[in-house]
């Protein structure tokens, strides 16, 4: 028989965790939720757009009644638990029904709290948690006729500013009582605070500052209907309507009555569990080592952790959540997270442009992110935020950290960074032809919460990534108060929990030798992983057995298979090495005598070199036989791998050059060929500062100076533009070589797949490079040892392989009818 | 004419890949799983038209090498939240060689046209 598994609570954390349940175990548990709501489970963080009348309760549901019924699950709405009997295991409802359980989930949520004030009792006084709050106030907006009543709100705060928005949307003249001396105190400075205030003032909301409560009043009446608010300095704010929006604390009583321990909340240990095993508890009724949540992103890094432990999976630990919070109120887009107070050791950085409305404030602690503020402009607040979790050292990019990681703008979209400006018929991914308006109707309709969803359901940004920036954007802005933020912890892709730093520890810590060894002894979910798993498992196999590792063919992308690129129309382009981009007559006769022969024009690419287009699949072999002739092999332009060495002439040749970069780069070339990268690689080296072989837009840029040569990482010139960050000087061409190979083998072992060096060093951080290739002498020649050691292995021409009828090309040639 | 056609052993078709099968009515990609089961479909991804047969073999589903849609290799059909559907060839297996149940050119454009209207 099935275990049964009893619910209690029908919001978004107990139905988030029953869903994440039903993927992981859905024969598990016979599951039955117990709602005091009358309604399904509904999407609170909408509430705001429900009262500003942009939505209504049927287009935030979640789960509708026939969600339950669908997956089998027992709905009862509408029913009080009175009691939980942790003896018997079984709970108790107001009328009467007693339901056994074998597993219990709480997931009570919280209450607001309620001033003890005299008046607090009023009719026409409310809160602002559910739906049933949001009907209230609209029903005194439309019976008092909205324009000429009035609202108080006391407490600004994030949600009594998101009330205060959608009532004066409602037309009513609304003002906002707030305790201390800056709005959202919690999550913002003074100065933020006043530029907030200033533009909310500019809509119309009246403000009432560093001011008490003292009494609600009411009419004498029968009715006893709220008629104001009188603070503590004697004034009276008249009101028809007062929403209480000062806080809210967890519902914790149901389960402090049956003896389970709790403190402010029901205290949780890292498997969600609380002091009684047999018992769950998930969202803001929790409290996990010392704090409790009132956000959504942390409610769902705890479902999907109860879930895992509820399907009996035995992994998955729930550490906490680093939170942040963002404001959306039309036209101001506000972003906050960690501690921005300036304590002791702290040091704020600021960017302030009133006139614009922007403000932007980073406070670092030893050269890491403890809190940013970002006001007007947040655009890049995810990334910040990215690099406060990873707790990254900035030191070397302090300069333009307020400036954000796009400030050479990004390809594509043009400069339109303001998401809020743009029409719904906007184009925000150019690679798949996504507007606006596709985005909010996918997230509406398809009830999407994260970037991973948006990236799914549409395809907006999930090609090259360039308006990633947009989509969270976009996303904040239709999901309203606050919405799940990119977990911390990445795993590698849908088939596992793991990230893909625990994969390759654990590759190298258990000697891992093949992509099925990693998958079983990983548990893999899927039983032969994925697109996205196979290629990077056979890539970091290849990275840390070298000379072992046989690589798997079947796990790589069509163009690293078939040594050629694939184009639109399914035919190849085949492109030869031409060392440091220097060629010579007879290379150019055969390539000259192939594309004739298959009557396809020649292509100079951007890498320096020649490419032949429109090649059939089947014709490969037998054009790699003939280019080889020529001494020609393949160029990788096809791989994630080491591609071109750019090279401009040198002193050779050129009347300002220092060295000679010519020379030099057809030796680069012909040492760091055929190594296997997390994504593609570009070198360049020029001969003076004037740098003709656009070094500073390299992965790794050389720079001939009279005293030697610069060495410049992380550029990159495509989908983002990102100037190189200067590593260090030397003297002399075998340095170079040695940091280059150490720069290549640690990218190499440290880049996650499909991650360029530039995105690798913006998430690890420039300081941390330098400290392992410039700092560390030592470790630097052991990086460039492996690394050499490995190109014994890989030095291997594929072309000459497969060409003409060597080798296992059955792939390349077309089927045959046997009628 | 409707027939069952020839095409070659299991071994011709490369372990969790798959080669092409040109005919009149446009290419046909079977693909070879894991587990050594063969599945024949239009080599065309519903998406925008990508060659499925280049792709990412894993399991019983193909991730097309242009955009990634993930078919599932039995039916032809995306992998949600992806839509659409790629044409499904018959299969038959005897001693080792594979036969594809291909319909005649007009007879298939008319039932096509049935099907659409």
């Amino acid at each position: 028989m099935k275990q049964k598994l009893v619910v209690i609570g029908n919001g978004m954390a107990g139905m988030r965790t029953v869903e994440e349940l039903l993927k992981l175990a859905p024969d598990l548990y016979d599951i039955t939720v117990f709602g005091a709501e009358p309604h399904g489970n509904y999407n609170r963080i909408l509430l705001s757009p429900v009262l500003a009348g942009e939505k209504t309760l049927d287009e935030i549901m979640l789960n509708d009644e026939r969600w339950y019924d669908e997956n089998g699950v027992t709905l009862h709405k509408g029913v009080e638990i009175i009691e939980i009997d942790r003896v018997n295991r079984q709970v108790k409802t107001a009328n009467g029904i007693q339901a056994p359980y074998d597993r219990l989930l709480l997931a009570l949520g919280s209450d607001p709290v309620i001033l003890p004030v005299p008046g607090s009792d009023l009719s026409g006084v409310v809160a602002f948690r559910n739906i049933h709050d949001v009907e209230a106030m609209l029903e005194v907006a439309a019976s008092r006729g909205a324009n000429r009543s009035k609202a108080v709100i006391i407490g600004g705060g994030l949600l009594g500013l998101e009330a205060a928005q959608g009532l004066l949307k409602q037309g009513m003249d609304v003002s906002v009582i707030h305790l201390m001396d800056t709005l959202m105190e919690l999550q913002l400075d003074d100065v933020a605070g006043a530029m907030l205030r200033r533009s909310l003032k500019e809509r119309g909301i009246k403000f009432h500052m560093s001011a008490q409560t003292e009494s609600i009043l009411g009419a004498k009446s029968k009715k006893k209907r709220v008629t104001g608010v009188k603070l503590k300095d004697g004034s009276k704010i008249p009101a028809d309507m007062v929403v209480m929006a000062v806080g809210i604390q967890p519902r914790k009583a149901l389960a402090q009555k049956a003896g389970i321990h709790c403190e402010r909340g029901i205290v949780v240990s890292d498997t969600m569990q609380t002091f009684d095993p047999t018992v769950y508890a998930v969202g803001e009724c929790v409290q996990h080592r010392g704090r409790t949540y009132g956000l959504a992103a942390p409610l769902f890094e705890q479902a999907k952790v109860c879930a895992n432990q509820l399907a009996q999976l035995g992994h998955g630990a729930y550490k906490g959540s680093v939170v942040s919070t963002r404001l959306k109120v039309t036209g101001i887009d506000l972003f906050s997270a960690g501690d921005f107070s300036d304590g002791e050791g702290c040091e704020s950085m600021i960017f302030k442009d009133a006139s614009r409305g922007v403000y932007k404030k980073i406070v670092l602690k030893n050269d890491r992110i403890q809190g940013a503020v970002f006001l007007g402009d947040a655009v890049d607040a995810p990334w910040c935020f990215q690099l406060m979790r990873d707790q990254v050292d900035v030191s070397a990019n302090r300069n333009s950290l307020l400036f954000g990681r796009a400030t050479l703008g990004n390809a594509g979209l043009g400069v339109e960074n303001a998401v809020l400006a743009m029409s719904e018929q906007t184009e925000i991914c150019g690679c798949n032809g996504v507007s606006k308006g596709d985005v909010i109707d996918a997230i509406m309709k398809k009830k999407l919460f994260t970037l991973d969803d948006v990236r799914a359901h549409t395809k907006a940004s999930s090609s090259c990534g360039s308006c990633t920036g947009l989509v969270q954007q976009i996303l904040a802005f239709t999901l309203g108060g606050d919405y799940s933020e990119a977990p911390a912890k990445k795993p590698l892709c849908k088939c596992t929990d793991f990230s893909h730093d625990e994969l390759r520890k654990s590759i190298t810590d258990n000697n891992l030798k093949t992509i099925p060894g990693v998958m079983s002894y990983m548990e893999w979910g899927t039983p032969d992983g994925c697109a996205m798993c196979r290629q990077a498992l056979n890539y970091y196999l290849l990275c840390a057995w070298p000379e072992e590792y046989v690589d798997d063919g079947q796990s790589r992308f069509i163009n690293e298979r078939a040594h050629a690129n694939i184009q639109q129309d399914g035919t190849y382009s085949v492109v030869p090495r031409t060392w440091g981009g220097l060629t010579n007559p007879q290379e150019l006769k055969a390539v000259a005598d192939c594309a004739e022969r298959l009557g396809v024009p020649v292509k100079i690419t951007g890498g320096q070199r020649l490419a032949i287009p429109f090649v059939k699949k089947e014709d490969l072999p037998e054009v790699w036989a003939e280019l080889g002739k020529a001494g020609l092999i393949s160029g990788y332009a096809y791989g994630k791998a080491v591609r071109s060495v750019k090279t401009c002439v040198g002193k050779g040749l050129c009347r300002f050059g220092t060295q000679d970069s010519l020379g030099f780069g057809i030796e680069m070339e012909k040492i760091f060929w055929g190594a296997w990268t997390p994504h593609k690689f570009k070198m360049g080296v020029s001969g003076c500062p004037r740098n003709c072989a656009e070094s500073t837009i390299k992965d790794f840029g050389v720079i001939g100076v009279e005293s030697g040569w610069e060495l410049h990482v992380g550029g990159t010139c495509g989908v983002r533009v990102r100037v190189t960050d200067l590593l260090c000087k030397v003297a002399s061409n075998e340095e170079v070589t040695e940091y280059a190979a150490a720069f290549l083998q640690l990218y190499r072992e440290e880049g996650h797949y499909m991650e360029r060096s530039s995105a690798w060093i913006e998430r690890i951080g420039l300081s941390y490079v330098k400290g392992r290739i410039v700092e560390d002498a030592e470790g630097r020649k052991a990086l460039s040892a492996r690394f050499m050691r490995s190109q014994r292995f890989v030095q291997k021409d594929p072309w000459a392989e497969r060409a003409g009828a060597v080798g296992d090309v059955k792939e390349y040639s077309p089927l045959k009818m046997e009628a | 004419m409707s027939a069952w056609i020839e095409i070659g052993k299991i071994e011709d078709i490369p372990l969790r890949g798959a080669r092409v099968l040109k005919t009149g009515n446009g290419d046909i990609a079977v693909f070879r799983s894991v587990d050594n089961r063969i599945f024949a479909l239009q080599d065309q991804c519903p998406h925008r038209g990508g060659p499925l047969s280049q792709g990412l073999v894993h399991d019983w589903r193909v991730t097309c090498p242009l955009h990634g849609f993930v078919i599932e290799l039995a039916s032809g059909a995306a992998v949600e939240p992806d839509e659409g559907c790629a044409e499904r060839y018959q299969v038959r297996i005897k001693g080792g060689v594979i036969s594809l149940f291909l319909e005649a050119g007009l007879e298939k454009k008319a039932r096509r046209e049935k099907v659409t209207a």
